[in-house]
């Protein structure tokens, strides 16, 4: 049989190489990736403050604290805010560009490269030119439009209620590129046929939309539905840029569950707590992992 | 073999992956009797370069030692120095904020200052009463070169241009003139403030070391352990910067980014920073700017200073730790701190150094000096936190409308937290 490798012949001699270069990536990974994850699960039932040299276990108080620390609440709902808000609207955006610019004959590469820039860009960069876009009159840019238009200054970054949007403005915009290119590629994967024969049965184009393109690009959603999903709950590098003294402020109202995480490990050295947070973290993201994986094998 | 040559590499590749996490910045072994030292400091480009230019004349003095500079990112600087802790690795000599010696005195990370050059006596004599804040259970942890303290920087043409030729004296004074040099346009919209009002740059220490004792309350009690401005002087306090925004409106959080960017731009008439900021505003062309005092209250002046330090990490020893006082000793002397005000723009740590005529008459630095004498260094015990307890006070106020009274409590009962955390 010829998937029984023979001991010393070519083949074994190959596999064994592979298994060489394989080992590099699987030492590294192994080191940096799992070892720390099973210590912060260790840690999360310690006080450890980084610069102790031990750490004394304390069974679930870190956990108690956690369940009654409003922060942690606040923080984690803006974690879900960010979610929840973002993703849909991330999603229609890239739909919409995607939809429109397939329809262009001329000048599309030059409309995909524009709105693919920002994707491309780094996040600090684009946090930053946010902030100052988001800023009071008279250096603020929509403020300006604002006052022009005879409506009244707003306070955007500085404000409990408005920070979270402006946060989100600046991830949808710079990631609405990616979202576009994939539908666009999902798009040319459908075959022309289809588009034809609804067209001689006088299918209207809402109706091309409805029942051949949006189910065609199943795929595609479902995968910007994952990738998206870990984005935003990743979002970090705008919080950081975007707010004042980098604090996820005004009053924590714009402050992701990873950021506060951040917080308690490298500004307070609560690694501790930190590492409880991480924790259940961890296990809201797997969760929504398994849903999500259960919802994609069914629509297989 | 092939199987041999296989296997030699893939140990070599194993090896190459684990190196990393054995090496370590420790200070190496001596040769020929030349003892080898390692500080540590953050990266700021003239500090870096003048430390080289000190580290080689201490090394001409000292031929049997030599030290090496390594410095890390401002942003990463304490993580990086907490993250050598465990290891029990790392400098000789380090350079620290005074707002975090406490938490590196208790994590043993530090040794007290025993050499005869020292002596708390000695210490005492020589520096700045807010050396103080370096002190732990009577032994010296860490000394400064170079202290910083806070005063008023104003912009001379908008004072002249509102028709004032000195800058205010009493805050009531400078409320009024803040007033006068503010600016609106047709909206309501501040298109140049008066008096600015950063809680998040130096504004926070205005009100904790400044405000409250002139309002008649100590921020905190003589041992540090107390939070003792949640009285009816902290409320006044933190009413009056509250009041600023709202009701004088002579500035707001947030105005052309900060205090200190609308003051480069000419756009911010009066406002308070540290002594650290000279350098950056001296670099701005047509800026007719002074500094003056902190306003006073009710006859009482105050002034918040801090200062970076330097200490000896606790497994340094024998021949090691020799050369580290001496090189500790050389760093905090008059001369080393007289290139660092010319170098740096940053206060001298000598008492007599700072109070002598060149220094203390000098037009720009000499508010900072005298501000020196009646300044108190929070004891911080963990500094990002508190300086959040003070922000969010504000905040819930300005932006939530929360009740004074309720939210200094709140901010109160938050810093005591952080207290107790660290005496637990």
């Amino acid at each position: 049989m010829k998937n029984q490798i023979q001991k010393g012949t070519i083949a074994r001699q190959r596999e064994r190489w592979a298994y060489l270069f394989i080992s590099v990536p699987v030492v590294f990974y192994v080191l940096v990736r799992f070892m720390p994850t099973l210590y912060a699960f260790y840690l999360s039932f310690t006080d450890w403050d980084i610069i102790s040299a031990e750490a004394h276990w304390i069974g679930l108080t870190n956990y108690k604290r956690l369940f009654s620390d409003k922060i942690f609440y606040k923080t984690l709902s803006n974690t879900f805010y960010y979610v929840i808000i973002g993703l849909p609207i991330s999603i229609l955006f890239g739909f919409i560009l995607a939809y429109n610019i397939d329809k262009l004959k001329i000048g599309n590469s030059i409309f995909k490269t524009v709105y693919f820039m920002p994707y491309i860009t780094s996040m600090v960069a684009v946090a930053w030119v946010w902030r100052w876009l988001f800023q009071p009159a008279p250096i603020g840019v929509f403020n300006n439009i604002l006052i022009t238009m005879g409506i009244p200054m707003q306070e955007f970054l500085n404000s409990t209620t408005q920070s979270k949007n402006c946060i989100l403005a600046a991830t949808v915009w710079s990631g609405v590129g990616f979202q576009m290119i994939i539908f666009l590629a999902g798009m040319k994967g459908i075959s022309k046929q289809y588009y034809e024969a609804a067209k001689i049965d006088g299918a209207s184009s809402f109706n091309e939309l409805v029942y051949i393109t949006l189910p065609l690009l199943k795929n595609s959603f479902i995968f910007l539905l994952i990738t998206g999903t870990i984005r935003f709950l990743r979002i970090f590098t705008q919080v950081v840029n975007m707010t004042r003294q980098a604090s996820g402020g005004p009053l924590n109202s714009s402050k992701p569950l990873v950021m506060y995480i951040y917080d308690n490990a490298f500004r307070s050295f609560d690694m501790g707590y930190a590492s409880s947070l991480t924790v259940i973290l961890f296990i809201i993201i797997l969760l929504i992992t398994l849903i999500q994986m259960r919802i994609t094998r069914d629509e297989k | 073999m092939k199987k041999k040559l296989f296997l030699i590499l893939l140990g070599c590749l194993l090896f190459v992956n684990l190196t990393p996490i054995f090496s370590n910045g420790a200070s190496e072994e001596k040769e020929d009797g030349v003892t080898e030292i390692v500080y540590w400091q953050y990266f700021y480009e003239t500090k870096k370069n003048l430390m080289d230019e000190l580290i080689a004349d201490f090394e001409a003095a000292n031929p049997d030692i030599k030290v090496t500079q390594q410095t890390f990112p401002y942003a990463d600087y304490n993580t990086k120095v907490a993250a050598s802790v465990p290891s029990g690795k790392g400098p000789n000599v380090i350079n620290l904020y005074y707002g975090w010696l406490p938490t590196y005195v208790k994590a043993g990370y530090l040794q007290p200052l025993t050499g005869s050059a020292f002596a708390p006596s000695k210490v005492e004599s020589e520096f700045f009463p807010l050396v103080k804040a370096a002190k732990f259970d009577g032994s010296y942890y860490a000394l400064p070169t170079a202290v910083r303290s806070l005063a008023l920087f104003y912009n001379k043409d908008l004072l002249v241009e509102a028709g004032y030729s000195e800058p205010p004296k009493t805050w009531d004074e400078a409320i009024e003139m803040g007033k006068a040099m503010t600016k609106f346009d047709d909206n309501g919209n501040f298109t140049q403030i008066g008096l600015g009002v950063n809680l998040d740059n130096q504004f926070h220490h205005v009100i904790r070391e400044v405000l409250n004792r002139q309002m008649g309350t100590t921020p905190y009690s003589d041992d540090s352990k107390t939070v003792t401005y949640n009285n009816q002087a902290g409320y006044d306090a933190m009413q009056m910067v509250v009041d600023l925004e709202q009701v004088e409106k002579t500035g707001r959080q947030g105005f052309m980014e900060d205090d200190r960017t609308a003051f480069k731009a000419g756009t911010c008439a009066m406002f308070v920073s540290g002594s650290f900021a000279l350098g950056t505003l001296d670099k701005v062309e047509d800026l007719n700017y002074g500094t003056a005092e902190l306003p006073t209250m009710n006859g009482i002046e105050s002034n918040f200073a801090s200062f970076w330090s330097n200490g000896i990490t606790s497994f340094t020893e024998g021949k090691e730790l020799e050369a580290s006082e001496k090189f500790l000793a050389f760093l905090t002397s008059p001369e080393v701190m007289q290139r660092w005000l010319a170098a740096i723009g940053e206060l001298p740590a000598n008492m007599e150094l700072g109070s002598s005529d060149a220094v203390a008459n000098d037009p720009k630095f000499g508010p900072f000096i005298r501000g020196l004498e009646y300044a108190h260094a929070t004891v911080f015990y963990d500094e990002s936190a508190q300086k959040s307890a003070m922000f969010d006070c504000y905040n819930r106020i300005v932006l939530e409308g929360m009740d004074v009274k309720e939210s200094v409590d709140i901010a109160a009962a938050e810093e005591q937290a952080v207290i107790d955390k660290y005496f637990k």
